[in-house]
Order: structure tokens, then C-alpha cells, then sequence
């Protein structure tokens, strides 16, 4: 039975990430018919770009300076603010003020003191600000869940996209071997150290493929990609699919 | 007296390729990949194990972090107490800038006792100052006597792990090489020998009993050196160490500044963090400590080497001097996805793994091609940080040292493009327009699956390309809501 608290006194803002927004539009879209379902009124303020960690994670943290300000500027008023990404939120929460400090820029980082901790991932806002689990999702499929290691070393959603998970009408939830293991991916990793990536992810896809789902979920596209890209080339006939795909699937709108 | 065929390969291996290139040479040897797994996860399993019965294990690790901290915020102070209370007690002291200078002090010590030998304790800071090539030119033969480094020796190997130095060897590589090399260089393995752990170990007992008894000199590091109490204490889980500790007549210590401890009662937390975070045990079967010199009970001569060798460089770096933190436990090799499936020999150091990303370019600095590619030979996952008794933030370390390779300018094209992403990405405009030639391949390249794009080889050699959508989701919100 699905559980709403219609919470319009929110103010919610979508943070969509370059990512999504560019190459993997449907999460995002999902995204905001899974929080409208729930009773959000959800914003997406058209100049927000891009969290920065890319830069950052390159050795470019310089760069991405106008990037922090911008997230600030563009997020700052916003009661809450909702990403389907634990790694660009892990960037926001654990990375911004950092940034802004290595640029000896105190002001900044104060202010994104102030806006971060009002910044979640998908299944944090859901459980933790919503009160919800179940969502109301219809997916009847064999489902794995791979947690990634923002989510789960940064951001500590802990078991949060599992209860949600679990409360989906239909599907069946098979435990992924070896879950906690970095899948390989590692934003430019996954370029400068291929060969490394490759052998993670091949691992990886492998314990998927022996739990014998049809579909595996994340909560970051990225990580789906590239363990996504190795199962198809592999020819292996698993789907990826991102978490808030699941949870806006319905019987009326199926993912 | 004969002398090992050791180290074909220099251990400061000059030369070194990159990271990425030495990975892909390793990734292809599928017998120590086997090794490797093997024994990374047991080691994992039995460590989280030993961790999670501990219920105020967090609270430890902050008490071990503190204690750490504390002492190297005020060094100086600790380092000239620690000297105080050694000469006190009867011990020596020397202080040694770099490796040469640590080298050439223990050389004149040895010679000055006329030998021609010295047994060794598994020591971190001796591989590093490269001590046994150094005592080996003076026609000095050093001889590890901690059974995988014993077997790493007879290898003519490097070492591949911190705590478990031969981890890429297997059981009947090890037979092999005991029956082969151990008669060149003393007492021979019985000829019946097996692979069986007991029986190699029988075998090791009986080669390095004679060297224990013979020799007049040892050589050591330290796990910690108390500052009040002048006390050196070795952590070890085979004896071997207690035996060169005790029967030489004179012993030397090679001890790192960063292994002081400011009290007696900072043991506490760290005697209880380093087991179980390095072999998994609760506690270790051999910890020795020693304060001087006592009249007819163990060593009557007692040196201690005081080592910076880029040390105070580390520290100086307000964010990097956490590294200094670390009791080389090895938890976070264990558990790191990278170390489990390329090895230490990748790393080019003595110092492998995630701990060694950070600690060879900060101890090295950045000019050489490894020590450039070291800190992005990780996918920041944060496994190691979550794993460290001393709580050493390393994937925060690795962004850093990324900063500092960056802004030495070593990669022109890269640095291009990222300069060139955040001119795109820091205005909406820019990216809406970027964005388009995604769209536009993606209405060309349809419902087809990619499976390869010019210049991306290095992605799409085993993984397909993600199809880029025919709308970006902002021309979709724009579209269905207007609002923007
Ligand atoms: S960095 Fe931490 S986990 Fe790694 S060896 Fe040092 S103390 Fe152990």
C-alpha cells in the first residue's frame, strides 16, 4: 500500500547533472514524475550546469571554482534540493567547500555549508524528508542492486534504496554478490586506467550476471554505463536501469 | 661468506613506466591475479571480522588518529625528548637526512664491529633507504629473517605487499626456491620438502636458526618509538624478529620521525588497532619493546637512526602531513579493488597500494612518470579510507597530489580539455549548445548499439558507448513546462 505525505510546503529543485541531462535524460524525467506522484512541487532551475567533480576529481579543483558559486547561486534558496546522483551530491556535500577553500575562498565555502546539507540523493530525500518507502512503483522483474561507492561510502545512504526497493509491486530482489566492491568505473579512471576499469567492471558484471536478473539498478548513471557497456558487449541481455526508473515504473507507465 | 644474487631490479625502481602501463602487464598474469584474490579477500574477511566485534572501534581509530596528530603537529619537541630519553637509557642516537646518509651510519656501525653479516627484522624503512644493496657494496651481507621476506630474498624478488611481502608467491613456487637457493646461502632445505606450510616453515626455522646464532650484528625498524619512556617496539607475529631483537650483541634501528609517539600510554589505542586491521588477529603473538641498554639481558650496543628522507617535506603540507599518520598495517591494500588485481609491483615502490599512491609522490616528489600517474591509480572509491585505523583520508589525499601534477602542466592536451569543459560547463548557454552534438549523434546513431567511436579506444575496446539521446532533458523540461 503505497504511503504519500504530500509535502507542497517543500520548495524542491531538481539538481538533474550535466550527465543526466545530456546523455541519460529519462532519469531525470522519471525523477520528477516520481516526486510530483508523491505530492512535491519540483522546480528545475534552468542554470544549473554542472557539479564539477569531473574537474576536481582531475586535478582541475581551480576550475571548478565557478561551478561551486554557480550551485550556490543557482540552489541556495531552495528548501530542498533532489539529484538522481549519489556521486555529484557526494561531490556537493564531501568536495565543494573544499574547492572553495583551496581557492582561499571563505566566503564560498561558508555559503556552501549553508546549502549542502539541504542537498540529497534520490533515496535519501525520499526516506529521510519524504517518510516514504513505498513509492507506489509497479516493475515485475528479477531486479540487482548495485550500491554505488558514492552512495555508499560518501553520502551513507545505507540501506535506504533497498527498503525502497523492496516495497516495489512485483519485483523480485536478488542479492548482488560482492556488492560493496567498486564496480571500476571512477569517472576519468575508467579512461586513464582502462585496463584496471576493465578487469573491475568485467568482475563486477560477472556477479551480476550469476544472480540472474533481467535488470540491474544503481543510483548513478555513470557507474550503469560502464558496467552496462560490458555486459552489452558481452551480449549478456541485462538491462541497466537507474534507480528512480524503477521507482516511477507503474502498471500505466512502465519502465 | 657468500653473498645473495639479490634484486636484479634496483627497489627504487628507476625507470619505472607508468602506472597504467606496469597494471596492464600485471593484469595479464593470471596466476598471481589468482594469488592475489585469493589472499586479499581472506585477509578482508578476517579483518572485518576481528573489526566488528569491537564495538568502540571508531572511537580507537580517532584516539589513534589524535595520538598521531598530536605528535606530529609538535615533532620537533617529540623528536628531541624521544633522543633525551633514549641516550638516557643508554642508546645511541644518529639522525640521517636522507637515505644516504641512514646508509652510510649503519655501514660504519657494522664495520666498525668487523662483520661481515647482519640479520634483519622486516623493515619498511630499510627497503626504502634501500639498506641491503648499501650494506652488500661494503661486502656486507644482510639477511631478512622474516619468513616472506626471506622468501622474496631468495626470489631475488621484490617485494609486492606490505605485510605479506611475497603475496604474488604460491606454496609450490616457494618449495621450489627453498630447494634451489637456500644451500647456495646456508643451510640447505631438506631434500623431501613439500608444499605444506608446516614443513616450509620447518624448513625456514632450521635455515635462519644459524644465522641467529651467528650473527653479532641485527638490523631493525620500529613500529613506534615512545618519546617519554625512550622505548622501541617492534609488532610481529613469527619470533624472528624477537630473535635478532634479542640475541646480536648490537642492534640497529632504522625508525622514520613520524613512528614517535608523544606517552607510553598512546600504545593503548595503536597496539589495538595495528593486529586486527593487518593480519586480522585480535592481538599479535610478538610484540617487543625495548628502552637502552641493560646490563646482561639482550643487546649491550643499541642504535637508533633517526630518518626524515622526505619526511619533513610531507609535513610541512598541511593537508598531505596525514599520511604521516600511518602504521603501515596494510588494510588498505586488502581491501582496495586496484591493489587485488594489479599487485605492488605497479606501484614502483616498496610502498604499494593505496597508501603508496599518496606516500611515493609526496616522499619522491612528482618528476617521474610513476610518481606522476600514482595518484589517479585509484577509483576514489574510499574503501582504504573506510579500512585505516588512523583514519587517513586517501581518496582526499589523491585529489590533491592530482592538483599538484596538474598544475606542473605534464598533460598539455588534458589539460586543455578541462579547461575548455568548465569554460562549457559554467554557463547554461554553452552547455545547451555542447549539448546539441550529442543530440545530433544520438538522432543519427538511433536505436544502434556504438561500439566505437574514434578516439575512444580506451573506453570502447571492452565496453559499448551509452546511445545519446535524440532531446537532453532540459529541451524536454523546456518543451513539456515552458517555464525556462
Ligand atoms: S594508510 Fe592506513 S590502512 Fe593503509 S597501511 Fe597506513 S595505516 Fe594502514
Amino acid at each position: 500500500m503505497m504511503v504519500t505525505t504530500p509535502r507542497t510546503d517543500l520548495r524542491v529543485a531538481l539538481f538533474a547533472t550535466c550527465f543526466n541531462d545530456t546523455m541519460w535524460p529519462e532519469t531525470p524525467k522519471a525523477t520528477v514524475r516520481l516526486l510530483e506522484r508523491l505530492g512535491c512541487r519540483v522546480e528545475f532551475p534552468a542554470a544549473q550546469t554542472c557539479c564539477g567533480q569531473m574537474l576536481t576529481n582531475t586535478g582541475y579543483a581551480g576550475e571548478a571554482v565557478p561551478l561551486v558559486r554557480r550551485f550556490v547561486d543557482v540552489f541556495g534558496d531552495y528548501d530542498a534540493v533532489v539529484a538522481p546522483s549519489g556521486s555529484c551530491v557526494g561531490s556537493v556535500r564531501d568536495q565543494h567547500a573544499m574547492v572553495a577553500r583551496r581557492a582561499g575562498d571563505e566566503g564560498l565555502a561558508s555559503e556552501v555549508e549553508q546549502v549542502a546539507p539541504r542537498v540529497h540523493e534520490l533515496s535519501e530525500f525520499l526516506v529521510d524528508v519524504l517518510g516514504v518507502t513505498d513509492v507506489g512503483a509497479w516493475f515485475p522483474h528479477r531486479v540487482t542492486y548495485h550500491p554505488t561507492c558514492h552512495s555508499l561510502r560518501l553520502l551513507r545512504v545505507g540501506d535506504r534504496p533497498l527498503q525502497l526497493l523492496r516495497a516495489v509491486e512485483g519485483i523480485d530482489l536478488v542479492e548482488l554478490p560482492g556488492a560493496d566492491e567498486c564496480c571500476g568505473f571512477g569517472g576519468t579512471f575508467a579512461m586513464k586506467n582502462s585496463d584496471v576499469s576493465v578487469a573491475m567492471g568485467t568482475d563486477k558484471a560477472a556477479h551480476v550476471a550469476e544472480t540472474g536478473a533481467e535488470v540491474v539498478v544503481a543510483g548513478d548513471n555513470s557507474c550503469l554505463a560502464h558496467i552496462g557497456g560490458i555486459l552489452g558487449r558481452q551480449g549478456a541481455g541485462i538491462r541497466s536501469l537507474h534507480l528512480a526508473e524503477i521507482l516511477a515504473s507503474t502498471r500505466e507507465e512502465p519502465a | 661468506m657468500s653473498t645473495l644474487p639479490v634484486q636484479q631490479t634496483s627497489p627504487t625502481f628507476v625507470g619505472m613506466p607508468s602506472f597504467p602501463e606496469a597494471a596492464r602487464e600485471a593484469l595479464a598474469n593470471t596466476q598471481q591475479r589468482d594469488n592475489l584474490r585469493n589472499a586479499t579477500h581472506t585477509i578482508r574477511a578476517k579483518r572485518a571480522a576481528v573489526v566488528a566485534e569491537v564495538p568502540e572501534w571508531e572511537s580507537l581509530r580517532v584516539a589513534g588518529a589524535d595520538a598521531k596528530d598530536e605528535a606530529l603537529t609538535h615533532l620537533g619537541d617529540y623528536l628531541e625528548q624521544l633522543e633525551a630519553s633514549l641516550t638516557a637509557n643508554g642508546a645511541t642516537v644518529h639522525w640521517a637526512r636522507d637515505a644516504d646518509e641512514a646508509n652510510a651510519i649503519v655501514v660504519e656501525i657494522a664495520r666498525a664491529k668487523g662483520v661481515d653479516e647482519v640479520v634483519k627484522v622486516k623493515s619498511m624503512a630499510t627497503q626504502e633507504i634501500e639498506l641491503n644493496e648499501a650494506l652488500e657494496a661494503a661486502g656486507i651481507a644482510a639477511w631478512e629473517t622474516d619468513l616472506a621476506e626471506l622468501i622474496v630474498q631468495l626470489f631475488g624478488d621484490r617485494p609486492s605487499h606490505i605485510l605479506v611481502p611475497a603475496i604474488h608467491r604460491n606454496r609450490t613456487e616457494i618449495r621450489d626456491v627453498f630447494l634451489r637457493e637456500m644451500a647456495k646461502v646456508g643451510r640447505p632445505a631438506p631434500e623431501d620438502l613439500t608444499d605444506e606450510p608446516a614443513r616450509l616453515a620447518e624448513a625456514a626455522r632450521l635455515h635462519l636458526r644459524e644465522k641467529f646464532l651467528r650473527a653479532r650484528v641485527a638490523v631493525s625498524g620500529a613500529n613506534f618509538a615512545v618519546a617519554d619512556t625512550g622505548t622501541l617496539v617492534v609488532v610481529e607475529s613469527e619470533g624472528n624478529g624477537r630473535m635478532c631483537l634479542t640475541l646480536p650483541e648490537t642492534l640497529i634501528s632504522v625508525v622514520g620521525i613520524e613512528k614517535v609517539l608523544p606517552t607510553w600510554d598512546d600504545l593503548a589505542p595503536m597496539l589495538q588497532l595495528l593486529p586486527r586491521s593487518s593480519t586480522g588477529e585480535r592481538m599479535n603473538p610478538y610484540t617487543t619493546m625495548w628502552s637502552g641498554v641493560h646490563d646482561g639481558d639482550g643487546p649491550q650496543e643499541v642504535h637508533v637512526v633517526l630518518l626524515d628522507n622526505g619526511r619533513s617535506h610531507v609535513l610541512a603540507d598541511t593537508v598531505g602531513r596525514q599520511a604521516l599518520r600511518c602504521i603501515r598495517c596494510s588494510a588498505c591494500l586488502n581491501v582496495c579493488p586496484v591493489y587485488e588485481r594489479t599487485g605492488g609491483h605497479a606501484y614502483g615502490s616498496v610502498y604499494p597500494g593505496p597508501i603508496g599512491a599518496v606516500l611515493n609522490p609526496q616522499l619522491r616528489g612528482t618528476a617521474s612518470e610513476v610518481d606522476q600517474s600514482l595518484p589517479y591509480a585509484s577509483s576514489l572509491c574510499g574503501a582504504c579510507f573506510d579500512a585505516c585505523p588512523v583514519r587517513i583520508n586517501i581518496p582526499e589525499l589523491l585529489v590533491e597530489l592530482r592538483g599538484t601534477v596538474a598544475e606542473q602542466g605534464g598533460h598539455r592536451a588534458e589539460s586543455a580539455a578541462m579547461k575548455a569543459a568548465a569554460w562549457v560547463l559554467s554557463d547554461p548557454r554553452r552547455l545547451a549548445v555542447a549539448q546539441r552534438g550529442a543530440t545530433t549523434a544520438g538522432r543519427l546513431v538511433g536505436d544502434r548499439t556504438v561500439r566505437r567511436v574514434p578516439g575512444l579506444g580506451a573506453w570502447t575496446d571492452a565496453r559499448d558507448v551509452p546511445t545519446p539521446p535524440k532531446e537532453t532533458f532540459r529541451q524536454w523540461w523546456a518543451r513539456e513546462r515552458g517555464e525556462s
